[in-house]
């Protein structure tokens, strides 16, 4: 079988019994990316000698006996937002190019120490902000379902580069959506764990209160295996919860959903949704309900104010956390000619390495905070969290997991929402509620939409710390799904 | 521009002043408030640097527990009550050297609120109120090469030492003092005196004005008898206990004519000149920064164990005050003979030669409080190895997923109503 269309599980037991080595597999999807990331641009930065060097380490030390952890010499794809010792780290603006950050993040050296082989930076929306990769300085990665379409974002790089077969295995970041959304978009697997699960140390913050790292995968199997090789506890980060990770693995191979209790919610639905997107999420129910699971619609109240609180909180904390982005230290610099001051230098690099959608998010926070207008925007927006908090702990008095589509609609055209914010800001209306509650949620492929043939997500969201839920219920609806189809959904992607 | 000056006994007469004293106190703990850096005074400039108190991209903070320990014996020193449970807060402006470009501070939920510090000024008592005790981190330090004043104006370039940014700072804030009249700047040298005598006391900083690891921010106002406060001016970093009395004594001579010639006081932050003891005007209040506070949201609460604070209040030393009440009762001189010896510094060698031996350490000017630190306030030690401070086991918010469904920043805007009072 072709090495690049094997899966993370599978290649961790062809390399354990030694069928394969960590150099072949990692040269493999080297030259998987040579051959199409000019068509796809899922990398910003391959990191082919480091990898092979890696690689090699990994055969060497197996060669000799040594006891590996299960990704030992499985590629992994990196979201350009994880800091990364001696590799270029960009979070896909001007601003921070040439960087080299001098340490890992906590995840990053996580991935390393289990042996997992880490390929390269992946293309990213600029700081994280946006729904295509539009907004990254560096150019926008196209969806190998349709190389017209976006991937969706903000990581669309990982999850281009996991469709696309460049990489079995990425991690990303979800703020309001950047890894389900995107994981939708590419009929792939993505991952929000819940907040305080995966650390944050080492990843460029964004909305310091909503960023939560995450895995891609083509299959449920495979998320949960990267899931529980880059969570748990980390001190260097406060929020990070002190518990052990949920059994996500093992729920993946259960993929038992019988008994459980499923909520519809009734608020993510309807309106604004694209019928293609209805009618698989329909099916999708159906599914789970022959599966032996006990279905029922739930109400959500506050999710309809969920998509303002976000474009206020979210903004609020980023026009805190970009401040450091001045020249002084490292990044860009523009205008240091001997006839500026400090101030003006700051100005001038701000105003020429931020993109245009950064701006905007900077202003808006910056406005949000202000002596005056704080009660009224952040204040109130920080309320309306706690109601959306409530309405998910109603929710989950009554059943295990709620369901919804992922996103409103499949991908869309490159270009096509790119000049009208409030557009692509809808991209993330079912996500950006399990954002702000910090719990779990997962999107797993249930089909392709009958208008446009593209993948459509199915979100399944679990309490906070259960995440191994969201695993039981998309490997179930997952295994269901591929039965039904003959074949994984993936093996219909014509783009490439 | 020379200011005009009305004689102090003058402008005593005419005008009561209300004095405040925000003091800054660096904390003596072996590493820095956010990260395992460690603190030493003097060293090669950016050697004492991590990507924490670098502020570099990813980075993430975590709460020195030495820093809280220390925040709460002096709150409890000050007669304080200490927050069952509190937030650090993001203060936003641009600077240099500040390497996020935020300060982590505290806002509108300190630590320590609501005690005081009594000081005798000639035979009286003067209670001065405490607001608050809040605990942030210290900024780096620029150096400005080539200006003839050394501020960043006019200089041809600056350089940034960043071993200081991150060292945690404690912010203890009076409230207004009044009805001290004529003995207004002697009151706010000996508060601070006091002050100074206490934290040393205490063992939680070296307290060394000249080192700048503890500096004042002095306030003042005037206005005619029975008539409401008049408009503050905030004199900065002033950094010995003689400029504290002569910045205020100098802003009552120079309110006075203000006032005089009918002309109204700007609320501005001025500069002490310690040459002449003159204070020139800084930037106006006017047009001072929106700092944008929000509570910080990559720290969890802290919320100190009550028997965790009840263990650090037992273990408070005899306040200073009380051991000079208690030994001039043993030696039996008077209040005026106290004073002679405490301000020679003699205290501890009056005390040594009557015990019979000589405690010379203290009179040779050793730093006190690193013997106090070797003796009694060890660093809690390293936890798992790690070279830091930094565990909130016991004092943060253990973030179990029960606990998870009420977020750090839910619900805020009860606690903010007075976030336009609290001026920086």
């Amino acid at each position: 079988m072709e090495l690049t269309r094997m899966t993370a599980a599978e290649l961790s037991a062809a390399l354990a019994s030694r069928e394969v080595s960590a150099t072949e597999v990692t040269r493999a999807h080297l030259d998987r990316i040579a051959a199409v990331d000019d068509r796809v641009h899922a990398f910003l930065h391959v990191a082919a000698d480091s990898a092979l060097e890696q690689a090699r380490d990994i055969d060497a030390r197996r060669h000799h006996g040594e006891n590996l952890s299960p990704l030992a010499g499985v590629p992994v794809a990196v979201k350009d937002v994880f800091a990364t010792k001696g590799l270029p780290t960009t979070c896909g603006s001007r601003i921070l190019e040439g960087w080299h950050p001098p340490y890992d993040a906590t995840i990053v050296q996580r991935l390393k120490q289990s042996g997992a082989i880490i390929l390269g930076k992946t293309n990213m929306d600029e700081f994280a902000m946006g729904s295509s990769t539009e907004n990254s300085a560096y150019g926008t990665s196209h969806n190998p379902w349709d190389l017209d379409k976006i991937p969706g974002g903000s990581s669309g790089g990982s999850s281009a580069a996991v469709a696309a077969y460049e990489a079995p295995l990425a991690i990303g970041t979800d703020t309001g959506g950047s890894i389900r959304q995107p994981a939708a978009v590419c009929g792939i697997v993505g991952t929000k764990p819940t907040y305080g699960g995966s650390s944050r140390y080492g990843v460029v913050a964004f909305a310091s209160s909503l960023d939560t790292p995450g895995p891609f995968g083509r299959t449920v199997l495979d998320a949960a295996l990267l899931h529980e090789a880059m969570s748990g506890h980390d001190p260097m980060d406060s929020t990070s919860i002190d518990a052990p990770v949920p059994p996500v693995v093992a729920a993946a191979r259960e993929a038992d959903v019988s008994g459980m209790r499923i909520g519809v919610v009734a608020e993510l639905g309807g309106e604004g949704y694209q019928p293609g997107v209805l009618a698989r999420f329909a099916e999708s129910v159906e599914l789970l309900e022959s599966l032996g699971a006990k279905v029922t619609e739930v109400s959500c109240p506050h999710f309809r104010y969920a998509l303002p609180a976000y474009y206020l909180i979210a903004p609020s904390e980023c026009s805190s956390n970009l401040a450091r982005f001045d020249a002084m230290r490292y990044g860009l610099r523009v205008g240091d000619d001997g006839t500026r001051d400090a101030e003006e230098v700051m100005a001038l690099t701000r105003e020429q390495g931020f993109g245009a959608e950064v701006k905007r998010r900077i202003i808006l926070g910056t406005y949000a905070l202000s002596s005056g207008y704080y009660d009224a925007y952040y204040g109130k927006a920080q309320q309306v969290r706690t109601l959306i908090i409530r309405d998910f702990d109603a929710a989950f008095g009554q059943v295990d997991v709620l369901i919804s589509p992922a996103t409103p609609t499949t991908a869309f055209r490159i270009g096509e929402r790119a000049d009208d914010p409030m557009a692509m800001y809808l991209a993330d209306l079912a996500t950006i509620p399990s954002d702000l509650a910090g719990n779990a949620a997962i999107s797993v492929p249930c089909g392709l939409a009958d208008e446009d043939g593209l993948p459509v997500g199915l979100q399944v969201m679990a309490p906070a710390m259960a995440d191994d839920r969201l695993y039981r219920v998309a490997a179930a609806a997952e295994a269901a799904f591929t039965r039904r189809w003959g074949h994984p959904l993936l093996a219909e992607a014509k783009g490439l | 521009m020379t200011d005009t000056l009305i004689p102090f006994a003058e402008a005593i007469e005419r005008y009561e002043p209300v004095i405040g004293l925000e003091t800054h106190v660096e904390l003596g703990t072996r590493t820095k408030m956010f990260c395992g850096c460690v603190t030493t005074f003097g060293a090669e400039p950016n050697s004492q640097t991590c990507p924490v108190c670098l502020g570099l991209p990813g980075s993430l903070p975590v709460v020195n527990r030495t820093a809280i320990e220390y925040t709460i014996r002096i709150g409890l020193a000050l007669n304080c009550t200490i927050a069952e449970w509190c937030r650090f807060a993001r203060k936003n402006y641009f600077y240099p050297d500040m390497p996020k470009n935020f300060q982590i501070s505290q806002y509108d939920e300190p630590l320590c609120t609501d005690g005081y510090l009594d000081v005798e000024v000639n035979g009286k008592t003067v209670r001065v109120g405490i607001e608050r005790v809040h605990l942030e981190e210290d900024t780096g330090k620029s150096l400005h090469v080539g200006g003839a004043t050394g501020r960043i104006h006019g200089a041809e370039y600056s350089l940034v030492d960043y071993n200081r940014a991150g060292i945690p700072l404690v912010e203890i804030v009076t409230r207004p003092v009044t009805g001290t009249g004529e003995d207004a700047p002697v009151a706010a040298r000996l508060y601070v005196t006091e002050l100074r005598d206490l934290l040393r006391s205490l063992g939680v900083s070296d307290v060394r004005m000249e080192e700048g690891s503890l500096r004042c921010d002095v306030n003042t106002s005037l206005a005619p008898p029975g008539a409401p406060w008049g408009t503050r001016t905030e004199t900065k970093n002033v950094n010995s206990l003689r400029s504290v009395e002569r910045a205020v004594r100098f802003e009552i001579e120079r309110q006075a004519a203000v006032l005089d010639a009918g002309g109204r006081v700007i609320q501005e932050t001025r500069h002490l000149h310690e040459d002449t003891g003159t204070t020139t005007s800084g930037r106006s209040k006017e047009e001072a920064q929106d700092y944008r506070y929000f509570p910080e949201p990559d720290l969890v609460p802290v919320a100190p164990p009550r028997d965790w604070v009840e263990q650090i209040r037992a273990s408070l030393p005899e306040a200073p005050a009380k051991v000079r009440a208690r030994l001039r009762a043993e030696w039996n001189v008077s209040a005026l003979e106290m004073d002679a010896i405490v301000n020679a510094g003699a205290l501890d060698l009056v005390g040594g030669a009557l015990a019979g031996q000589h405690r010379v350490d203290h009179v040779a000017g050793e730093p006190v409080v690193e013997r106090a630190r070797g003796d009694q306030f060890r660093d809690p030690g390293d936890l798992g190895g790690r070279d830091r401070e930094d565990s909130q086991l016991g004092l943060g918010v253990v973030r179990t997923p029960g606990q998870l469904a009420q977020p750090p920043l839910a619900g805020v805007s009860r606690r903010r109503a007075g976030r336009d009072r609290v001026g920086d």
